[in-house]
């Protein structure tokens, strides 16, 4: 019979030590969180960056990650869309009644393995247990702390026109590997998140450029939204090339058979970088020699016209706008 | 978003049993009813709405619109 | 993917376009009657490919926003039975009934779930044999079909807690109420796709003998739509309308006969209430008697003859739905527009169904420099 979490394990006393020391630990450990004082404390200076998120994906194992690995790239990736090298994170589980041990273990190691690709350290925790019903499985949080280079000014108001919009692969990935295994959809290729820590493709660039404006990752609400976010934010027109706009074919015949648009669906390992235009092309080969940019492209403008808006040209020479996402697209994708 | 109820694609069958079909479109495969093109056999295309296969896609037909639309082509050439 | 990137391409596009600008000679109005093709056409931005003397005009085509307010209510009304889990295409859930929308319903504790096909509600009902399991039976002749089966197969597999709350249409009886009002005068008919799919091109034919318009059925690929667009265009300039298919290889003269006898043997043909246009006689398909065991109207008429009690159905105030849907006013036209109507905070249907002329025209062409290029 399989171990499962009970009410106690999250009640503060032997079994909740014994949950943390034997079965979390081990995975995480580092000199700060072995320690188990009450806070991490450590030495830090020059500008800090500061980010948190929930993770709620259902389901919790999906192709090509899961809510651990989920629960780092995410936060690792909003740190490094300001410009910041993330250094450490904390990590909350809500746990409900019933949960399997070894669901548990595995989640852990997803985390253990992303942060260390991500090269972050785990130094704060917390695991609490509620009853059968009353969390979805397993809720996660984290909280990154990173550092930001002296000169470094990245944010969503910088756009200027003429920068030119790069994207750094295909989109859609994330979004349709969940609702597939949610809508039973089977592929002879598996459509995988694209679930993955950007930290050191952002560094890659950053060294190349000094004139990268703005840096986000398009999760909810998918690139369009993102965009419409920037434009907004900048105060510009932004135009993107349909042509030019990476989407594996899989995800493509998936997103016309549920009546998706893929500039709207979630991406997890995907950032959108607005970059100066002399700078474009150096920026872009950088991208493409990390293995989460291989297919990057630039797809488009910032414009002097329609500020706050964003247009793009159709395959066939018309144009349409695009559009915030309105509604809730896919429900529970991160 | 589309909604689902117009939309309509055709996905070509790999197999069936009974009142369903398995059909493919650009690698995705899903489970379908053809219970209302009981005539559909393994290798046609099918419209597929909201689970169910609606018709047949008369390949033969589509070769004359493509014709059509070429010999439209053709004529059109801006001069 | 083939009989689709086909019919995207590009250069076959701009090739109908040309030809459509060489032979339109005169100023024509064409009715598209189906939401579908009013979302591709906005999406493809169409109406910069054709010229000024092409008007597109988007008709009652989308079967969300064609439900009256009170059938809506009647949905929400069983989702809040606590014995009832009701089911949906996911359209439906944020159009604002008289009192509430089925999201609201759901985030305060009903039980409404989305799916993408009768057979998952069936299969929920399989699975969940203490509750009911309602499926809110909103389309038109493309759906119609598709429930008459899942009736069918839960009849066969003794699935005795699945019922449909129908409010299904009609297509040609909306089309003859539309022109017999006379209120736009019509040039052209772009008839709609999938529904023709299942009942032919036949029940056109009496547009062009009685109204003498011209009718073409059309696909939904950018390709598709230029095609029948330059269809019509020559049936209007050589002064003969009749019915033409420019999708041949989904449709047929005759439909789809086997889906025609399943919607025979399920449905009896009924009169219903369209928004903006009233009561339509002969528009509508109820449940035949002999299936009486799956229509929600029927199983649960108490628990809704309760529900409903003193409660008015209310027509959401300065709504132009109706008149949009029979294409007297366009989306950009009504005062409400990106104003007090939006697709987060919607007022009428027309707004929030992913297929709506109004959703379709603020997603894709709300910004003034996209609406008619030169």
């Amino acid at each position: 019979m399989d171990d499962v979490i009970l009410l106690a394990h999250g009640s503060g006393g032997r079994l909740s030590h014994d949950l943390v020391q034997k079965k979390l630990l081990p995975s995480l450990s580092n000199i700060m969180l072995s320690k188990l004082d009450d806070s991490a404390v450590f030495d830090a200076s020059g500008r800090l960056a500061f980010t948190t998120d929930s993770y709620v994906v259902n389901p919790i194992f999906f192709p090509g990650g899961d809510i651990g690995r989920l629960a780092v790239c995410g936060t690792v990736n909003d740190l490094s869309m300001s410009g910041a090298r993330p250094l450490y994170l904390s990590l909350s589980l809500i746990i409900e009644e019933g949960f399997s041990v070894s669901e548990l273990e595995r989640i852990v190691g997803s985390v253990k393995a992303a942060a260390e690709e991500a090269e972050v350290e785990i130094i704060a925790g917390d695991t609490k247990v509620v009853h059968h019903g009353q969390a979805d499985r397993l809720f996660v949080n984290t909280s990154g702390i990173g550092i930001v280079a002296p000169g470094t000014d990245i944010s969503g108001a910088n756009a200027r026109v003429g920068d030119k919009v790069i994207l750094s692969g295909t989109i859609g990935d994330h979004g349709i590997a969940i609702v597939s295994q949610r809508e039973g959809l089977k592929f002879s290729v598996a459509v995988e998140s694209d679930c993955a820590p950007l930290s050191k493709l952002v560094a890659g660039m950053l060294e190349a450029s000094h004139n990268i404006r703005c840096l986000r990752d398009p999760t909810r609400g998918g690139l369009a939204t993102t965009l419409n976010e920037l434009a907004g934010q900048s105060d510009v027109g932004i135009v993107i090339e349909e042509e030019r706009i990476p989407v594996q074919s899989s995800v493509r015949a998936a997103c016309e058979m549920l009546g998706f648009d893929p500039l709207y669906v979630a991406n997890e390992g995907k950032l959108v970088a607005i970059v100066d235009a002399d700078d474009a092309e150096k920026v872009l080969a950088e991208m493409r020699r990390n293995v989460y940019g291989g297919d990057a492209a630039i797809i488009g403008e910032v414009t002097e016209s329609h500020r706050g808006t964003v247009l793009m040209r159709t395959k066939l020479g018309s144009s349409r706008l695009v559009d915030m996402l309105s509604g809730e697209l896919l429900p529970r994708i991160c | 978003m589309r909604s689902v109820m117009c939309l309509a694609i055709p996905m070509r069958i790999l197999s069936i049993e009974g009142d369903e079909a398995e059909v493919e479109l650009g690698g995705v495969v899903r489970r379908v009813s053809i219970a209302l093109t009981p005539k559909a056999r393994v290798g046609d295309y099918v419209l597929l709405h909201t689970g169910y296969a609606i018709g047949v896609v008369d390949e033969e037909e589509a070769e004359q619109t493509l014709k059509l639309l070429e010999e439209i082509a053709g004529f059109s050439e801006v001069s | 993917m083939k009989f689709l990137d086909e019919y995207q391409s590009s250069r076959l596009a701009a090739k109908l376009a040309h030809r459509i600008s060489v032979s339109s000679k005169k100023p024509i109005r064409l009715m598209e009657f189906c939401g579908g093709h009013t979302h591709a056409i906005l999406r493809h931005g169409i109406r910069q490919l054709v010229p000024r003397t092409v008007e597109l005009l988007p008709g009652p085509g989308c079967p969300v926003c064609v439900t009256a307010t009170s059938d809506l209510d009647r949905a929400i009304a069983l989702a809040r039975s606590p014995e009832v889990i009701l089911t949906t295409f996911g359209d439906m859930m944020r159009v604002p009934g008289s009192y509430s929308s089925l999201q609201r319903a759901k985030a305060e504790g009903a039980d409404v779930r989305v799916v993408y096909s009768t057979m998952d509600a069936i299969e929920m009902a399989r699975v969940n044999p203490g509750k009911s399991v309602v499926f809110s039976g909103i389309g038109f002749e493309t759906t119609a079909p598709t429930i008459a089966a899942s009736i069918v197969k839960a009849q066969r597999e003794g699935i005795s807690n699945f019922h449909v709350l129908c409010s299904l249409k009609l297509t040609p009886p909306v089309m003859k109420a539309l022109l017999d009002l006379g209120e736009v005068k019509l040039d052209g008919i772009i008839c709609p796709g999938h529904v023709s799919v299942i009942i032919g091109s036949r029940p056109y034919e009496f547009i062009p003998l009685d109204h003498g318009v011209a009718c073409v059925v059309s696909g939904f690929e950018p390709v598709d739509i230029l095609l029948a667009i330059s269809r019509l265009v020559a049936q209007i300039e050589s002064g003969q309308p009749k019915v033409e298919i420019a999708y041949g290889r989904g449709v047929k003269p005759q439909g789809n006969s086997e889906a025609l006898q399943l919607m025979e043997e399920v449905f009896r043909i009924d009169s219903a209430d369209w928004r903006g246009m009233g009561v339509v006689p002969g528009s509508g398909l109820s449940i035949d008697p002999k299936y009486e065991r799956f229509d929600a109207d029927v199983v649960f008429a108490d628990t809704l003859e309760l529900a409903l009690r003193n409660t008015p159905v209310i027509e959401p105030p300065g709504c132009r739905c109706g008149e949009v849907l029979r294409g007297v006013t366009t989306p950009p036209d009504c005062p409400l527009f990106g104003k007090g109507c939006t697709p987060e905070k919607p007022v009428g249907p027309c707004m929030v169904s992913s297929e709506g002329a109004c959703a379709a025209h603020y997603q894709y062409g709300g910004h003034p420099s996209l609406l008619r290029a030169g």
